[in-house]
């Protein structure tokens, strides 16, 4: 089983290139069945179009490292958090120009701007580039950025 | 479960998915880029929240109906989303304040799902709320600039409400699929007058009007957005991406 979540930290969420997907918090649980390895993930957004591209993602790795069966399997409960990312993930995001989530909360305090580490910037709009980001801009460099959602 | 559980599951689903296609169809049109951006990730969500939802009607109708199924070859009359959810975008006003009401909805309906004792529909709906609480903020703040902005933003807002207040009656009439659907108006008004109120927008009096979308009797309009969002799998069914 170590070697597997070994295998799947390798794995990096498409749209977010920096940080794999036991960082992100969505692979719940991996068992070793009779006949197959499962691996229980957890969607970050409802609708998010990465879903379907991880899961492939995993079926393809893991069969590669020699394990014969493979399934994923969808958990919806408990809902994922965004308060689920590694510590460590967070600065990767930051380096990557995403500034990380703050802690859960419907209205977050100040962002800081990823670039610069200013703390004057302001919100475009609640949606971005994809599902799980929110569009900045700073006042000091004034350069936009994208900011994960706190959910 | 009976056959009630797959009747509301359908509702959830037909709610959800309906208004993602409208919502849909400001991709490319919206007043500004952020809103065309809001507008598709909101609808994404939703109809994301409408495959669970149908899925799950799917498996407790037991006739091997999966979400495509329901979603593209069903007809208008099998549909059970709320009228309020099908009718025409109308400008942008209309748009946020319908959503708005929805919204508000939404998370007085997830939120007592989410604490419900199926477990299903309880993983559905508490990862649906917080989907819910996100759009809220974005109808609600838009509300209070429309409302509390200028004359013409003021007019348009005002004029969206008083089309869209008597569909939403529909929500809250009890039946056997949902008997306690009364009970929720009262947290849905805490919700939705203050903030009406701050967005110097009257409530509109009440009428006798109930619309009856959730029972299969829709508008014209509903036939409009199935035509186009069916219209591939009816051309060619079976068809893949």
């Amino acid at each position: 089983m170590v070697d597997a979540w070994r295998i799947l930290a390798g794995i990096t969420d498409p749209e977010i290139p920096v940080i794999s997907i036991t960082e992100l918090g969505i692979v719940r649980e991996v068992t070793q069945a009779a006949n197959a390895l499962e691996v229980a993930i957890t969607p970050t957004y409802s609708g998010c179009p990465a879903m379907h591209v991880i899961e492939q993602e995993i079926v393809e790795r893991l069969t590669q490292a020699g394990y014969a069966e493979v399934r994923v399997r969808t958990v919806l409960a408990p809902a994922w958090s965004t308060d689920w990312i590694a510590p460590a993930a967070r600065d990767k995001l930051t380096a990557y120009g995403i500034a990380p989530p703050g802690r859960v909360n419907l209205y977050p305090r100040s962002v800081t701007c990823p670039r610069c580490g200013a703390a004057r910037t302001e919100r475009v709009s609640e949606f971005g580039s994809t599902a799980c980001k929110a569009h900045y801009r700073c006042l000091e460099c004034l350069e936009p950025f994208d900011y994960f959602k706190p959910l | 479960m009976s056959s009630s559980t797959c009747e509301f599951a359908l509702r959830m689903g037909d709610n959800a998915l309906i208004l993602g296609q409208r919502l849909g169809e400001w991709l490319g049109h919206g007043p500004q880029l952020e809103e065309d951006i809001a507008s598709a990730n909101i609808a994404l969500d939703l109809v994301g929240q409408a495959r669970l939802w149908l899925s799950l009607a799917g498996r407790l109708e037991g006739r091997g109906r999966d979400e495509d199924a329901l979603a593209y070859a069903r007809a208008q009359h099998e549909f059970r989303n709320c009228t309020l959810v099908e009718l025409p975008n109308g400008d942008y006003a209309f748009t946020i304040v319908r959503r708005m009401l929805f919204d508000a909805y939404q998370r007085v309906l997830l939120g007592r799902l989410a604490g419900g004792a199926q477990a299903e529909i309880a993983a559905i709906a508490a990862k649906s709320k917080k989907e819910a609480d996100y759009h809220w903020r974005h109808s609600a703040d838009w509300t209070l600039r429309f409302g509390d902005g200028t004359d013409e933003s003021h007019r348009r807002a005002q004029g969206a409400l008083d089309r869209l207040w008597g569909y939403t009656r529909e929500l809250f009439v009890p039946d056997p699929v949902d008997p306690e659907a009364d009970s929720l108006r009262g947290p849905w008004l805490a919700l939705v007058e203050p903030l009406l109120k701050e967005a110097t927008l009257a409530i509109p009096a009440e009428t006798k009007f109930i619309s009856t979308g959730k029972r299969g009797l829709h508008s014209e309009h509903l036939g409009y957005v199935l035509a186009e969002m069916q219209f591939l799998q009816r051309a060619y069914p079976g068809a893949k991406w």
